[in-house]
């Protein structure tokens, strides 16, 4: 998948877990500085990234995902395709 | 009916209270997920249950099993599209004064009742989080409040729950998820007919009511907790106990 096409799905997917604009979401935003995130939030978060893209996110490695870039850097180098 | 379109999980639900709260909430038209050990028993149950018009589904599970815990959940949610309910209710007895007890009958007990409750709450969590709705009732016990002789592991684990349900509340509460205990006193079950008669005198000496409690005298306070009546009441345990203790 294409970087860009993947930042639009996650794009997505953050605006509706935070309920924000998917304007403010870009790859440098903080999940928990920039777009008010919680710590409950980012377990969504991270659930909810698992879920569409079909991966198994280690709690080590979630933690580390602070920035949308990092989200999408990982998924770029786990995910597998459907 | 309160609980149409609902679904509901309870564990430990082949006897006693955790079949009498399966019967409760299913009922007040929720489908009912049966799950236990004992695999006999819980055909049983579903059956019966099925004849009183209740949608019963059993689960054979071992709640300790944390992999199999998981996968209940997710074939449950897969089928029935949601999880409304989770009343975490198996739960086992290894009496023995402390200075006599086994350590396998200290990890036993913590494993079922405490650590069994971790496995099913953890599961649930996700399809409630994404529902932005969810009722967990821990059955907690009188004796995880005022101890009991001979029972310091059973006390530990029903102590443990109630610890264990504050700290999730406070966790969950934002995300429409409400936690709770019920706490029954001496409830007349297969698992305090074990008690020698001498022990269920005295516990009756201390009943205010003098009389033990039924299984549905609980079950409808898990009913209540699960209803939309109690949308803001979290982290509590309620007592069910004909008075035993205030």
């Amino acid at each position: 998948m294409e970087r860009e096409e993947l930042l639009k799905k996650v794009k997505s997917i953050v605006a509706d877990k935070l309920n924000i604009g998917e304007e403010q979401i870009t790859e440098n935003a903080s999940f928990t500085q920039d777009l008010g995130a919680d710590s409950l939030d980012t377990v969504e978060l991270v659930m909810a990234l698992e879920d569409e893209f079909g991966l198994n996110i280690p709690d080590d490695e979630a933690e580390k995902l602070n920035t949308v870039g990092k989200a999408l850097d990982y998924i770029l180098e786990h995910y597998k395709g459907k | 009916m309160i609980f149409t379109n609902r679904v509901s999980l309870v564990t430990g639900a082949s006897q006693g209270i955790g079949e009498a709260i399966a019967e409760e909430l299913g009922r007040e038209g929720a489908t009912v997920v049966l799950v236990d050990v004992q695999k006999d028993k819980l055909e049983q149950v579903a059956s019966r249950l099925a004849g009183l018009g209740i949608r019963a589904l059993p689960y054979e599970a071992d709640v300790t099993d944390s992999t199999r815990a998981a996968q209940v959940v997710d074939e449950v949610v897969d089928t029935l599209g949601r999880l409304d309910h989770l009343v975490n209710n198996a739960g086992i007895t290894r009496d023995s004064l402390l200075l006599r007890m086994k350590e396998e009958d200290w990890d036993l007990v913590l494993r079922v009742n405490l650590k069994g409750a971790f496995n099913f709450s953890r599961a649930a969590l996700k399809p409630m989080f994404t529902a932005r709705y969810g009722r967990i009732v821990n059955i907690a016990s009188v004796v995880g409040q005022m101890g009991n002789f001979g029972q310091t592991n059973y006390a530990a684990s029903k102590a443990g729950l109630i610890g264990f349900s504050k700290s999730l509340a406070r966790e969950v509460a934002a995300r429409g998820i409400t936690v709770n205990c019920v706490a029954p006193g001496y409830i007349a079950t297969p698992m305090t007919d074990k008690l020698p008669e001498e022990v269920k005198k005295a516990f009756l000496d201390i009943i205010p009511m003098k009389r033990f409690g039924l299984p549905v005298e609980v079950a409808r306070a898990v009913k209540f907790l699960c209803s939309d009546e109690a949308s803001y009441i979290t982290g509590q345990v309620i007592n069910v106990n004909g008075g035993m203790y205030m």
